[in-house]
């Protein structure tokens, strides 16, 4: 009898999984059918354009390596297109997140209309890229911009801030600092998050502002600088629309043209899809290896409230 | 204030040096919150201009006489009353509504059922939001023109039945806030899944799902990658490309007098509705922020 029961329950544990299985997978089916055909089947896909020559109009014709061959050996812009890129990235990615993080610390001190402040610093965010580069490119027009007459009349020199290859990349950061409110609004919410009575326990032990800062805050912070650290340097490798606005032709000695937009024109000016397509791979692996570093690294120094 | 509590001795000292510590505060946020603002007063400033005030050096901030006809003439030279139509009612309306429905759809599945591999399924799904659109960008591509869906937006609509991997994060995170016995009690009553779904967990939901479509619906109305893949036409242009239209003609020579005065003004009224949205839902918006994307 005995036995039997425990059988029973278990054979009705087994359709119970089953049941609880399919009923599961029902429910997630759009995002599998979604991953399928939206991301692995173009993944592999492009895997095998990336080794072939392919014009969209001729069916593809097989060439093993020679897309990656030649753009590491005979394509000079190669070289260029990642230079710019990662002098982009490099820089506006940090120094995006620290200034995010500094005016998030100041906006949650004690500020009185702290919500229109954070409104202000978010809109930028929210613009739609045409009408930024619109703005910018007339504000920091050489003869009639507002910036060059606001240093025209300091009785300084006017700077060819969207003419000077080597003052195109810092206007390009500039306009992403300005436009990044989404990280401030998230460390200030993670901010918020940190508990007083931790301060007031280092208060109590006589800790100044500087040490509460360095002690409490910034560990605490440690997940959202993660995630804001990261999503930078992604939306960096794979910034396209802000330079492909502002310098669609490559911008002076082609010091705009950008991994991605070098990939766009490869695909859809030379209808070179299989070119397009070994750069996406690269671009694919960088950004998976680079992932995948840095949250193999952040155990070491992100802080998740005593949580493995 | 704590510091007067513990020490009092000092807090004479404290205070002096804390009116000091308030004035460069807002020294610097006032500062910044302007340096931040001042690019959209250049917007509206030059959107109220002709094309000598546009054209003097150094710049004027208040042009006189203003000219807020800019705003009706440059919205209806261009046809934007055209390109509006299409962003909302083509793209903006059915993707959101697509989206929104099937991640929250998805997301029950990942978050109040219980099923062998979820999780794994799950992280799966959040190492997808790490793929660059542009990975996939040359295969889908064909795959769509091989569909015949150039110059339209079904490659911009359809994909959201699929739903999102990060709305679908977002939606989950809220999910699991809601507490299990109400699930319970609506199954013991003979509820299925679907029906709890729709009579009980998404009308408690709703802040959540708000956000979800405000941001489905703001991606959509600004979206310019993916309309310049996929659509030439003029007639079907979205918002971001018929101000392209705009913005190029002010590189050309010889070009339509107030090109820029124009471009300013419909620049501003596609970016009014963007912050008046952002002011009526900004609790929510921030909420949204806090509660799903921060307790994970």
């Amino acid at each position: 009898m005995a036995s039997q029961s425990i059988k029973r329950r278990s054979t009705s544990e087994m359709t119970m999984q089953r049941r609880n299985l399919l009923l599961g997978l029902m429910f997630v089916s759009p995002w599998i059918l979604g991953f399928l055909s939206l991301t692995l089947w173009p993944l592999l896909s492009s895997l095998y354009f990336a080794m072939t020559r392919y014009d969209l109009i001729r069916a593809p014709v097989f060439i093993g390596f020679d897309n990656f061959r030649e753009l590491f050996t005979e394509d000079a812009d190669f070289g260029l297109v990642i230079r710019n890129t990662l002098i982009y990235v490099g820089l506006s990615a940090p120094l995006g997140v620290i200034t995010a993080f500094l005016m998030a610390t100041l906006l949650n001190t004690r500020v009185v209309g702290r919500s229109w402040f954070r409104a202000v610093f978010f809109f930028p965010s929210i613009v739609p890229a045409v009408v930024t580069a619109a703005i910018w490119q007339f504000l920091l027009n050489i003869q009639y911009g507002a910036v060059n007459g606001f240093l025209q009349q300091m009785g300084w020199q006017t700077v060819p801030f969207l003419s000077n290859p080597s003052l195109v990349k810092p206007s390009l950061i500039a306009i992403h600092i300005w436009a990044q409110g989404s990280a401030i609004v998230i460390f200030l919410a993670s901010l918020q998050d940190v508990p007083r009575m931790l301060y007031e326990a280092a208060t109590v032990d006589g800790a100044n502002a500087w040490q509460k800062f360095w002690n409490i805050t910034l560990p605490i912070c440690t997940p959202a600088i993660l995630y804001n650290t990261v999503i930078a340097f992604i939306a960096g490798f794979q910034n396209f629309t802000m330079p492909w606005l502002l310098f669609g032709n490559g911008g002076p000695s082609k010091s705009a043209e950008m991994y991605t937009m070098f990939m766009y024109r490869n695909a859809f000016t030379y209808l070179r899809m299989g070119k397009a397509s070994a750069l996406a791979w690269l671009l694919f692996i960088v950004i998976v290896v680079f992932t995948v570093i840095m949250f193999r690294t952040s155990a070491r120094w992100v802080y998740y409230g005593g949580e493995k | 204030m704590n510091v007067a509590i513990a020490k009092p001795v000092r807090h004479a000292r404290t205070s002096a040096v804390g009116v000091l510590i308030e004035v460069v505060k807002y020294t610097l946020l006032i500062g910044l919150a302007f340096s931040f603002f001042v690019p959209f007063l250049w917007m509206i400033s030059s959107a109220l201009k002709d094309d000598p005030q546009i054209y003097t050096v150094p710049p004027i901030w208040l042009p006189s006489p203003m000219h807020p006809e800019n705003f009706i003439n440059g919205w209806t030279k261009f046809n934007f009353t055209k390109f509006a139509a299409n962003s909302i009612v083509r793209y903006a309306i059915p993707s959101t509504i697509l989206v929104t429905l099937s991640s929250a759809v998805v997301a029950y599945g990942f978050s109040r059922l219980r099923w062998h591999g979820r999780d794994l399924l799950f992280g799966l799904c959040l190492a997808t939001i790490m793929i660059p659109f542009q990975v996939v960008m040359v295969p889908l591509f064909i795959t769509f023109k091989t569909l015949g869906w150039l110059n339209s937006y079904m490659p911009l609509v359809i994909p959201g039945i699929f739903g999102s991997p990060w709305f679908i994060f977002m939606l989950r995170q809220f999910f699991l806030t809601i507490p299990e016995e109400l699930s319970d009690a609506a199954r013991i009553d003979g509820a299925g899944e679907i029906g709890i779904l729709f009579r009980i967990v998404l009308p408690l939901a709703r802040p959540a799902l708000i956000v979800v479509a405000l941001f489905q619906f703001l991606g959509a109305w600004n979206d310019y990658l993916g309309p310049l893949l996929y659509i030439n036409k003029e007639d079907l242009f979205p918002l971001a490309l018929g101000i392209g239209i705009l913005r190029r003609m002010t590189g050309e020579t010889g070009t339509t007098a107030l090109v820029y005065p124009y471009l300013m003004a419909v620049s501003t009224i596609i970016t009014v509705p963007i912050i008046i949205a952002y002011f009526l839902a900004q609790r929510r918006f921030i909420e949204g922020i806090t509660t799903t994307g921060m307790k994970g």
